[in-house]
């Protein structure tokens, strides 16, 4: 009984720890809670199936497709062009972010532009992509790259401006050079901030990839539903929504892992 | 203990602080701060002084500290020998020749704490051995001699959030030393540290320092501190910092914490309160 009430105060203490079979449990309570949510909605007869379709239902258009093949090859065009873009982006947008929180001068060049165009909606470069870049797979690679490197560009360079100075100090003091204190404090101290920027600006990615299907595309998830609305074929849109949830989850633990094996100190 | 450094103090009347030209006179200069001016610009577009005007030695193989208030420009003025700020006028000297940078001769033991957090206690200590492309059994010979110098062999290989603030500033003190520098800069090492840790930390210092002789200029608040571990006292004035008196500091080798008791030191210790607040009475013995 004391225990009980203990684990009760705990839960309603500020930033206080909680077990971690709370923290478990509550997650499946709240998953639970939402699919108990849609069965009654659905099988309940509350809202026509033409609107919501039974979790059964998705379940089994999801094997169908899955069958006969069609599922993966959409999974997979989706999937390769977020890569890419993404990629891409952050091949270039995390040593520059670096370089620009280290020195004020390329901050000082690329801060005004970068802000500007990091509060443009990347939507509205979709119509001047595809005139420019048609609507293959590279003007959906395009509309990534254009709606992620400017955010991580920004949320890199703060993680590299964040680093204390007194550890560059430190270094110098021990024989470091300035040409070697990036490689041997700035980015080392910079790793797990940039892997939370990465985790973060994958969500983006996944968001921009949908819209880009949704204007023009021949395959994808963004693709697979636009047809399937015209089709009223709501299973296959719940589908492929529960898809990119699913895996962008996945990205999301992947990235948390690798800050766990790479970072460990940063716990 | 008490008895060997009564013995050996006769001879050292207490009146044998001042007279700065022949301290500094005497042994060659280590470290020389020449004319040192430091001006900082402020919010208002006008100009803070931070320090003003500072010249002082450091003979080689010296334990000199700087005592002064909150704010008068010692951590500020460690960063210059260190070669990590810029004067606005005058120059430092390391053996006769201008400083113009930083570089591992000059080691430093910051005010703040400065472990690297993605490496191990063990890698930290090793970090300025492995700039110097030691080979690696000599490197791993020397980090183990100061890990357990300053008894910290059990926590090697743990990263420096599982340690507490004086484990983090041992380290550091390591670190620091292990790259053998030539002059020893330490900025209120202890300075966040309780009574209890701080008080072996001072011995610790006291044992490496009567073993090693480096040169070394040492920044504190606390006054007992300044005198139990140095040879020589460098009393700062509030802003603009300015060296306001140097005194030396009779109490030989090996030290220890009783000495803290000792006529000489508490007549050391008052002549240096009395400097640092000049208008308290100086009815407080001890
Ligand atoms: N980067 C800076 N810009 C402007 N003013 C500064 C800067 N750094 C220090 N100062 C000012 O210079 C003076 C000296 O600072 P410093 O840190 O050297 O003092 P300190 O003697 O080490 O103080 P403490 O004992 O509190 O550590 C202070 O008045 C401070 O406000
Ligand atoms: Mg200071």
């Amino acid at each position: 009984m004391a225990k009980r009430r203990s684990l009760l105060q705990r839960c309603v203490t500020p930033m206080a720890e909680i077990p971690r079979s709370a923290v478990l449990a509550v997650g499946i309570a709240m998953w639970a809670f939402l699919l108990c949510g849609w069965l009654i909605l659905s099988n309940g007869g509350l809202v026509p199936p033409m609107f919501l379709p039974t979790p059964a239902a998705v379940l089994k258009t999801g094997w169908d497709l899955l069958q006969n093949g069609t599922l993966l090859v959409h999974v997979w065009s989706s999937a390769e062009v977020v890569l890419a873009g993404f990629i891409i982006s952050s091949l270039i947008a995390v040593p520059l972010g670096l370089l620009m929180g280290t020195f004020p001068i390329v901050q000082a060049m690329l801060e005004p532009v970068v802000n500007f165009i990091r509060y443009l909606p990347v939507t509205a470069f979709v119509p001047l992509f595809i005139l420019w870049i048609g609507i293959g797979e590279e003007q959906r690679i395009t509309v990534i790259l254009f709606g992620t490197f400017f955010q991580q560009l920004i949320m890199v360079s703060d993680v590299a401006r964040q680093v204390p100075k007194d550890l560059l100090n430190a270094s110098y003091t021990l024989g470091t050079s300035r040409a070697s204190v990036l490689w041997q404090v700035l980015a080392p101290a910079a790793v797990p901030g940039v892997l939370d920027a990465l985790r973060i600006t994958m969500g983006w990615a996944w968001t921009y990839l949908v819209v880009a299907e949704l204007v023009a595309a021949s395959s994808g998830l963004g693709y697979i539903s636009l047809k399937a609305m015209r089709g009223f074929q709501v299973d296959v849109i719940f589908l492929a929504i529960a898809i990119i949830g699913a895996l962008g989850l996945v990205t999301d633990q992947g990235f948390r892992f690798l800050r766990f094996k790479v970072a460990s100190w940063a716990q | 203990m008490g008895a060997i450094g009564n013995s050996v103090m006769v001879e050292s009347p207490v009146s044998l602080a001042s007279s700065p030209e022949q301290v500094a006179a005497a042994p060659r200069a280590k470290l020389r701060v020449d004319n040192v001016s430091l001006h900082y610009a402020n919010r208002k577009g006008g100009i803070t002084v931070a320090l003003d005007k500072v010249s002082f030695d450091v003979p080689e193989k010296q334990f000199a500290v700087l005592v002064g208030p909150s704010g008068c420009g010692k951590s500020s003025l460690l960063y210059l020998a260190a070669g990590l700020s810029e004067a606005t006028s005058g120059r430092i000297l390391l053996d006769g020749k201008p400083i113009d940078g930083p570089g591992a001769d000059r080691g430093m033991v910051f005010q703040g704490y400065t472990l690297f957090p993605w490496l191990t206690v063990r890698q930290n200590v090793e970090f300025g051995l492995k700039r110097r492309k030691l080979p690696a059994a000599e490197r791993r010979d020397i980090v183990s001699h100061y890990l357990e110098e300053v008894g910290l062999t059990k926590f090697a290989d743990s990263y420096s959030s599982h340690l507490s603030g004086g484990m983090k500033q041992r380290v550091a003190i390591a670190r620091a030393l292990a790259n053998d520098p030539q002059v020893l800069l330490m900025d209120e090492p202890f300075g966040a540290l309780d009574s209890q840790t701080r008080m072996q930390m001072q011995r610790l210092l006291l044992r490496v320092w009567e073993r090693s002789h480096k040169t070394v200029l040492f920044v504190t608040h606390d006054i007992d501190e300044a005198i139990l571990l140095g040879d020589r006292v460098l009393v700062m004035s509030a802003r603009p910092g300015r060296i306001a008196r140097e005194l030396t500091v009779p109490i030989p080798h090996p030290r220890s914490m009783d000495q803290v008791m000792e006529p000489d030191f508490i007549a050391l210790k008052r002549e240096i309160l009395e400097l640092l607040h000049p208008e308290r009475e100086s009815d407080e013995t001890d």
